[in-house]
């Protein structure tokens, strides 16, 4: 049997998913889920094969459900999104349904899945597609961490800053430190570079949250937080700063 | 009314240095030809000066009367004219301050010191001229842009209010799945999208239309979305009598309505409520549209507030009023609030 879910937050719209997969008695729908809390818990629970994915959700949309997964299984995006979005999907070639899609398009998206799972080749998820759709301007505004277990959406705007820390970035926060599992030049290219600079190797600090730039050594300075942290900042670091601030 | 070349504080610096130097050249010349140390420096001093006086009255009048590209006839008989203009004030002044060998001297250079003011005023009349038509077109140019840009934007709201492609294909995504197991609701809900598309269609941004008619458009827009997420969107639309034959801009309350049902339905999982009440108050419509929302995951007066915005500028380009959309919170209900000024 192939395990099966489905994602979206209107009924509707998984009804039509589950019609016509009556075609297909190999499948199974394990669980219909509303958004993407439900999905990242319904995931983890069933391992299932492939998902239908609906991309704005309530809570956390498919991509930032997707990145919540270490190992996601198989996706086929069922969306109305705009046609840049869809222009990153084709780049990666991972398949998507556009809303309304006929039987037919169904059909064949399904096969072409169907047809890769037997040749075992897989559909590896490509984390690169992921890269390319979370430059979506929604993805700007906040991220979205897992902590003991319960999902936080963090606001960017509350981010102190990042600090690389081996294979993860830990997120500073007034209300506590996440980690995810990024790199710094993830983080560094998906924020607004006016208002995240990468101030050090190691180091992407939020400068409204700067009050002060102190001298530290030869050519180095530290970056001084409302709170009272500190973050380092490299000599190349400080170019970058007084650019943005425009001193 | 361009800037003047000399309201720049380098080229007031460019201006003084100039007619220093200038100066310094003129009493050199005089020196070398047999005046003495003083006179030459007197002579220099009452030219010189007169002339920097004319070159500003030269500058000032351009930039009030800037002459066409033709009429260089004109911009010539400018600067005979106040080089002429310049040489009776010289002989005038120095026939006071100076001695009789410096005057009659004056009158025999004449002729060199006219070509030379002509010269000088040429200059400045050139200079003047390019400066005021560069800050003419600089000026223009801006315009040109300021007034773009409001056409692109009204072009862009227009667009918006007309074309929902997620609204449009997301419906048309639900009658495909109600065609089959329901096809009496299938067709409903076709013919409610064509009556709401037609309205948008039909409506222009300038026209005034009552509440009722207004409502009623919203009510459609409501239907289909609760059909689009079943029993999960129940609406409570309480008015006056007396509201319903209010007035209002078309299309206003549009956006504040979607604005309701992205934070209230789109980013919520329960079942919700969206309250829309209108009642009259001191000759004003008062519409008031509230909506829950999910604190944890969102802030809805803050950011993506494009609809909103649109509106509070409408607002201000009719009415020229900053205070007629009011927003608060009240726990997780985000209510908003529009005034409407009845004639």
């Amino acid at each position: 049997m192939i395990k099966v879910l489905i994602i979206d937050d209107e009924p509707l719209a998984r009804s039509i998913v589950k019609e016509y997969l009556q075609d297909y008695a190999q499948i199974e729908v394990l669980e219909e889920c509303r958004d993407g809390f439900e999905g990242v818990k319904a995931v983890m629970q069933h391992q299932p094969d492939l998902i239908f994915l609906d991309i704005q959700m309530p809570k956390i949309n498919g991509f930032e459900m997707l990145e919540l997964i270490e190992q996601p299984p198989s996706v086929i995006f069922t969306t109305a999104f705009d046609e840049y979005a869809i222009r990153a999907f084709e780049a990666h070639a991972a398949d998507y349904l556009l809303k309304p899609y006929s039987k037919e398009r169904f059909d064949k998206a399904l096969q072409k899945w169907l047809a890769q799972q037997a040749n075992s080749t897989g559909t590896a998820f490509s984390s690169a597609l992921l890269e390319t759709a979370a430059q979506t301007p929604l993805q700007h505004s906040r991220i979205v961490v897992k902590s003991n277990g319960k999902i936080k959406i963090i606001p960017v705007h509350d981010i102190q800053y990042f600090e690389a820390a081996d294979d993860y970035v830990k997120i500073h926060t007034a209300s506590g430190t996440h980690l995810k599992n990024k790199t710094m030049q993830y983080f560094e290219q998906l924020l607004d570079a006016r208002q995240f600079v990468r101030t050090h190797r190691s180091y992407i600090v939020n400068i409204q949250q700067v009050t002060r730039l102190d001298p530290y050594e030869k050519e180095n300075y530290i970056a001084v937080l409302h709170t009272g942290l500190k973050v380092p900042v490299s000599k190349a670091g400080y170019l970058k700063l007084k650019q943005v601030l425009g001193l | 009314m361009p800037a003047s070349v000399l309201s720049i504080t380098k080229y007031r610096f460019y201006f003084t240095i100039f007619w220093i130097i200038w100066s310094a050249i003129h009493a050199w010349v005089l020196q070398e030809w047999g005046y003495s140390f003083e006179a030459s420096w007197l002579d220099s001093a009452v030219c010189n000066i007169l002339l920097a006086g004319i070159s500003l009255l030269i500058i000032t009048s351009l930039r009030f009367y800037l002459p066409r590209k033709e009429s260089f006839t004109y911009l010539f008989l400018m600067c005979i004219g106040f080089a002429l203009l310049w040489l009776g004030c010289a002989k005038v002044v120095l026939s006071y301050v100076a001695d009789a060998f410096m005057v009659s001297t004056f009158s025999e250079s004449m002729p060199i010191r006219l070509a030379i003011a002509i010269l000088v005023s040429g200059c400045v009349i050139l200079i003047s001229v390019l400066w005021y038509t560069l800050e003419e077109q600089k000026e223009q140019e801006r315009r040109k842009n300021e007034s773009e840009k409001i056409v692109r934007d009204a072009e862009l709201y227009k667009l918006r209010q007309q074309l929902q492609p997620h609204f449009l294909f997301n419906s048309l995504n639900s009658i495909s799945a109600l065609v089959i197991s329901q096809p009496a609701e299938a067709r409903k809900m076709i013919q409610q999208l064509s009556d709401y598309l037609r309205s948008t269609l039909k409506k222009e941004e300038h026209m005034w239309v009552m509440l009722s008619e207004e409502l009623q458009y919203l009510e459609l827009y409501l239907d289909i979305e609760k059909v689009r997420f079943g029993h999960r969107l129940a609406t409570e639309i309480r008015n006056e009598a007396s509201a319903l034959s209010a007035q209002l801009p078309a299309m206003l309350l549009q956006p504040i309505v979607e604005n309701a049902i992205k934070f209230g339905l789109y980013d919520t999982v329960d079942d919700i409520t969206i309250g829309i009440d209108c009642v009259v108050e001191n000759q004003m419509l008062v519409v008031t549209v509230k909506n829950p929302f999910d604190p944890e995951i969102s802030q809805p007066g803050k950011g993506t507030g494009f609809g909103l915005r649109s509106v509070q500028r409408r607002l201000s380009l009719l009415f020229a009023r900053n205070d007629l959309l009011i927003t608060s919170t009240a726990g997780n209900i985000f209510i908003t609030q529009i005034k409407i000024p009845q004639q």
